[in-house]
């Protein structure tokens, strides 16, 4: 909150070589940021109403919206695709958060030995999401995985391919990604909940409120942008799940992903910049949502000053 | 809400607590979950160690759920070596080690422009930024790889004869997405400190340069240390860019290498493990040393409200 008026003198001292300066230092990273980031992402969407091969520029042909036509209306993969963003959504919302939240909320009240147990569950966001398919790969497979040794059906008919079984391979995904998100959540909330003013928690106490109506009528409305954070984090995750399924199976048999439809497009044998770029346009306007929904809330109060 | 405090918030103050103790419970119950939850969080990593220290003849003989047999290193020497670590590895540093420290160079210069000298842009260009960070990569994927592959470069820089299949070309997009959250946290730090610094400094006639790198940026110390390790992890990490822009598998980092280490390794699942355990040990060595960094960069991004 630094007052206006000292701001508007500030700039009028600028003098000619501190200009130069701030230009550099402010042109450089713009550039940066709109030549690998913006225009890359503007021409996602007019390859998206384009034909080409990838070969020469001179190829490019435009192609109206017959790219769109074709993910809404024939493309086989399309609405797999966003069932299971859905589907990844839903797991990391109602299960994966909540479990953070939990967790959180069960070690914030110093509990003895509260740190081991915030390093057991904080390993998995160390890790790469990548790595973490590796691992559950080595938990699930079929005649030798844990998983099948701990159900007593590793080596029987009954044995199942957990990521291999397109029935049920997008659940052990998100199990795994589970593993991941819920430490990643549990860090956020355990600095959220520490910045809650300990006197509402008081006052609550004193009204009569027990621990879990103090909880959700007092501490969790109180740590609102926390709550943000999170909710933008699940959202974003969610359409960013690629890692995952593109290590197990390139996202596919089962473990089809927006994201991953865009790479297909894009490195595999049908190639289609144009059907590629179509994906990646609906994956762009869908992230935008919780995006906006963010930015609105950081610099809402910031704009208007 | 400042995020100056969340760098310096101590882990639970456990030692302040006990004596003001009030209501000491026991927590029974929550030890008993905490326990069960933390059991089974160590499963996936630990069943993967635990197969890695087996010898195949031993697995294969006593089976994989068994504890018959003896336990060694040799998986992980022979994974080290036929898998060709040491090649990924250093890889990983060569991408690693300079896209972190563009980021911090461009991101603090970017921050202290739009948070210590006001003009008309500073809101626009960090949402700018801010967004930037949030996209999915795919939705620009397919542009960026076109650009890099039609950018013509002479074959002393890249054999490729473009900037595909070059390390350049991942630093310079994870150094492109990386600069919006670097962006976004330091500018919320810089913006904490007192305007009288800068005043003070512009009295004495120090330049733009000056008070960026010689008052502010050592202010930002902290966040520096934090926003460093974060990175270090997130691309270290990072699977996507090298997957989309590197061809030669001899170029891979570590963790887009771990995905060819199914083909290497078929079917010896200790060997694959030991080889999945290794690339673990990195971020591991940077979780025990540096975990108190590596959580106050996670929170700062999230206590802006």
């Amino acid at each position: 909150m630094s007052a206006t008026l000292p701001k508007a003198r500030r700039v009028r001292r600028l003098s000619t070589p501190d200009k130069v300066v701030l230009g550099v230092m402010v042109g450089v990273p713009t550039l940066i940021q709109l030549v690998l980031v913006w225009i890359p992402t503007l021409l996602s969407i007019l390859l998206s109403f384009s034909r080409w091969n990838g070969l020469t520029l001179s190829d490019i042909r435009p192609a109206g919206t017959a790219n769109y036509d074709f993910v809404f209306k024939d493309s086989p993969a399309f609405w797999p695709a966003v069932q299971h963003n859905l589907l990844w959504l839903g797991f990391l919302a109602l299960i994966a958060t909540p479990l953070g939240l939990l967790l959180a909320v069960l070690l914030d009240q110093q509990i003895r030995g509260s740190k081991i147990y915030q390093s057991i569950f904080f390993v998995p966001v160390m890790l790469s999401l990548a790595l973490v398919g590796i691992i559950w790969q080595l938990f699930y497979q079929k005649d030798n995985g844990l998983l099948n040794f701990l159900l007593g059906t590793a080596g029987t008919p009954q044995a199942v391919d957990w990521f291999g079984d397109s029935s049920v391979n997008i659940w052990a995904a998100m199990v795994a990604a589970t593993w991941r998100h819920a430490g990643y959540v549990m860090i956020l909330y355990l600095a959220g909940l520490k910045g809650v003013d300990a006197s509402l928690k008081e006052a609550a106490a004193l009204d009569g409120a027990n621990a879990v109506q103090t909880f959700f009528r007092v501490v969790f409305p109180a740590m609102r942008p926390v709550n943000i954070v999170i909710v933008v984090i699940t959202i974003i995750e969610s359409l960013r799940a690629f890692d995952v399924v593109y290590v197990i199976n390139k996202g596919t048999n089962g473990l089809e992903l927006i994201s991953a439809l865009v790479i297909q497009y894009l490195v595999g044998e049908g190639q289609s910049i144009g059907i590629g770029s179509a994906f990646a346009v609906i994956l762009l306007v869908i992230s935008l949502v919780p995006i906006t929904v963010y930015l609105g809330r950081t610099f809402g109060k910031e704009g208007k000053a | 809400m400042s995020i100056a405090p969340a760098v310096k918030t101590p882990r639970t103050p456990l030692a302040g607590s006990r004596p003001s103790g009030s209501r000491p419970q026991r927590h029974y119950g929550t030890h008993i979950f905490l326990t069960v939850v933390a059991v089974m969080w160590m499963i996936p990593l630990g069943w993967a160690v635990f197969t890695a220290l087996r010898p195949k003849a031993d697995t294969d003989k006593f089976g994989y759920f068994s504890l018959g047999g003896t336990f060694s290193l040799d998986n992980f020497v022979q994974a080290w070596n036929q898998g060709g670590f040491p090649r990924y590895f250093t890889n990983s540093l060569i991408i690693t080690v300079p896209t972190i420290i563009l980021v911090l160079l461009f991101a603090s210069m970017m921050a202290f422009a739009v948070s210590r000298v006001s003009w008309k842009f500073n809101v626009t260009l960090l949402i700018m930024f801010t967004a930037g960070n949030l996209l999915p990569p795919q939705v620009l994927a397919t542009p960026l790889f076109e650009m890099f592959k039609l950018l013509q470069l002479p074959y002393w820089f890249s054999d490729s004869g473009s900037l595909l299949n070059t390390y350049v070309s991942v630093i310079a997009a994870n150094t492109a997405f990386q600069i919006g959250f670097c962006t976004f946290v330091l500018s919320n730090y810089m913006k904490a400190l007192s305007a009288d610094l800068t005043e003070a400094a512009l009295v004495d006639g120090a330049g733009i340069w000056r008070q960026y790198w010689s008052i502010i940026m050592p202010l930002c110390r902290p966040a520096l240390a934090a926003l460093a390790t974060l990175e270090v992890v997130f691309i270290y990490n990072d699977y996507f860019w090298p997957l989309l822009l590197i061809q030669s598998g001899d170029r891979l980092p570590v963790t887009t290498a771990i995905n060819n280490l199914q083909g290497t390794f078929l079917s010896n699942y200790n060997l694959l493990a030991a080889g999945a355990t290794i690339t673990v040990i990195p971020t591991l060595v940077i979780y025990l040393a540096l975990q108190r960094h590596f959580v106050a960069g996670l929170t700062l991004g999230s206590s802006k409200g």
